[in-house]
């Protein structure tokens, strides 16, 4: 709505200065279009909720222990793409992964959020993403609303009672949300720990093998939840060996990153 | 600092829930304590001489039972991984989880502590300072063996690495206790040793999370 009024307040004031001086001055004609344009490209960024932005690795190098995982590897992100990373274990999918978050520091090479290095903001950086992996992260002794609530409120503050119920129902887990967390199956643990995505909103996921446990009708639905959160303008990378539909995700196969075996790569070359 | 709020208040929970951990620093404290009669003997102006001795060391020890599990459980199940991942410091993180464990241990300790020193026919006049030396020194102990935790994290035998990294660190806390406490029962003025122990505390109050900050990133790596 304020999109609009302001677009019918800026036409006013088009018919108005034509009214005024007419003929406009030239620099007056070059103005008006321009003005649109921008005025345009606003409304897009608007309508799209989340405003234009792109996360970017330049020639990121992986080194654990004495072996190099993956070096000089690129990748681009921006909204509503999805990133699936594919390649045979031990490739490097979840490393890049924890790199992307910020847990791993990479032995060479930048990331950059909006072109800005994110090691120059942690905390913003932490507030934009989800991560999940391996781990549930699911304390035995707490209730499955008190788990989501935690992580949901230690990501955004705010988050209220609501949001989170909502978010269990999405994933299945209502009627089990008082139920304590050591009577949870291994594909109930994996949903809760997914219902932390809907519950405290962020541009981008990071998903090391989200569908690891899930039985099919619940892939369904982390298909859907992806695929909302992309049409919403959100960014999605994601690691798997399962089949997860993902229309339109531009793949990235680690093993064409890999170091020669003998080849001294990155920092040490 | 909603975020400090939100863990102290998770961890509390946990703690209440599964109870383990506070009941037995304070069984040990309470069990260890009485030994000292059978073992001495009960002669009044021995275990009087010892008292704050003894009570500080087993305080000292007792919380150091339940250090290993400070960061344990969370790295084990993944929680580790997400608290870093929170849009704020770990270090601000680290503060609430050392203040549970101060709230779940030193504080059962130092309400413990007064009615030992009964049994130990400890002298009236230093039951003051045992109780303000332990209001400052528990905490201090809770800081320094969240540092020795975290740096312990991932290695096997932790526990054992874990006593011979702390114990020399706990020694200062030891020494202005126990001679807080000697100096309040001979009748002396104390306020050295306790400002002292309050330096002690406020010197580790910044320096312990930031090195057991420093600790868990490079155990996450």
């Amino acid at each position: 709505m304020k999109v609009a009024r302001d677009a019918r307040a800026i036409a006013c004031g088009l018919n108005r200065t034509g009214f005024v001086a007419f003929p406009p001055t030239s620099a007056f004609r070059e103005c008006f279009p321009l003005a649109g344009a921008v005025v345009l490209l606003w409304c897009r960024a608007m309508t799209k909720g989340i405003p234009p932005s792109s996360f970017a690795g330049e020639k990121l190098v992986c080194i654990r222990g004495e072996r190099v995982v993956f070096t000089q590897l690129d990748f681009r992100l921006t909204n509503g793409e999805a990133l699936l990373l594919l390649g045979p274990n031990g490739s490097g999918k979840s490393s890049l992964l924890r790199v992307m978050a910020g847990l791993l520091k990479p032995a060479d090479g930048h990331l950059a959020w909006n072109g800005a290095p994110v090691t120059d903001d942690r905390e913003g950086h932490s507030a934009r993403i989800h991560y999940v992996g391996h781990h549930d992260a699911i304390k035995p002794v707490l209730s499955v609303l008190e788990n989501l609530r935690f992580w949901a409120r230690l990501h955004d503050p705010r988050t209220g009672d609501r949001t989170a119920v909502t978010a269990l129902e999405r994933m299945g887990l209502e009627r089990l949300a008082e139920v304590p967390g050591k009577m949870l199956s291994a594909g109930q643990k994996r949903r809760l720990n997914l219902a932390r995505l809907l519950a405290a909103p962020a541009p981008v996921w990071l998903l090391d093998e989200p569908s690891v446990a899930l039985d099919r009708a619940s892939v369904k639905v982390l298909e859907a939840v992806i695929a909302e959160h992309r049409a919403g303008g959100g960014m999605v990378a994601l690691s798997t060996h399962a089949d997860v539909d993902l229309s339109g995700a531009r793949e990235l196969h680690l093993d064409h990153f890999a170091a020669a075996p003998g080849v001294v790569t990155g920092i040490w070359a | 600092m909603k975020r400090l709020i939100e863990i102290i208040r998770r961890d509390l929970r946990l703690a209440l829930r599964q109870g383990s951990d506070s009941v037995m620093v304070v069984t040990f404290f309470v069990l260890t304590v009485i030994l000292f009669p059978f073992g001495i003997g009960p002669e009044a102006n021995i275990l009087e001489r010892v008292s704050p001795g003894v009570l500080w060391v087993t305080a000292l020890l007792a919380s150091m039972l339940s250090l290993d599990r400070l960061f344990q459980a969370d790295y084990e199940d993944g929680s580790l991984e997400l608290l870093a991942l929170t849009p704020t410091a770990l270090e601000i993180l680290v503060i609430g989880k050392v203040a549970a464990h101060w709230l779940t241990t030193g504080l059962p300790l130092m309400i413990a502590a007064p009615v030992l020193a009964v049994l130990l026919h400890m002298n009236g006049d230093g039951f003051v300072a045992l109780l303000v030396t332990m209001l400052l020194g528990t905490p201090t102990l809770s800081l320094i063996g969240a540092m020795g935790a975290a740096l312990v994290l991932g290695a096997r035998r932790g526990g054992v690495l874990l006593s011979l990294l702390v114990l020399p660190l706990y020694i200062p806390v030891l020494i202005f206790g126990v001679g807080a406490i000697d100096s309040a029962v001979q009748g002396l003025d104390y306020s050295a040793q306790l400002l002292l122990l309050g330096g002690i505390l406020l010197a580790a109050l910044p320096l312990a999370p930031l090195a057991a900050a420093a600790a868990l990133r490079q155990a996450l790596e």
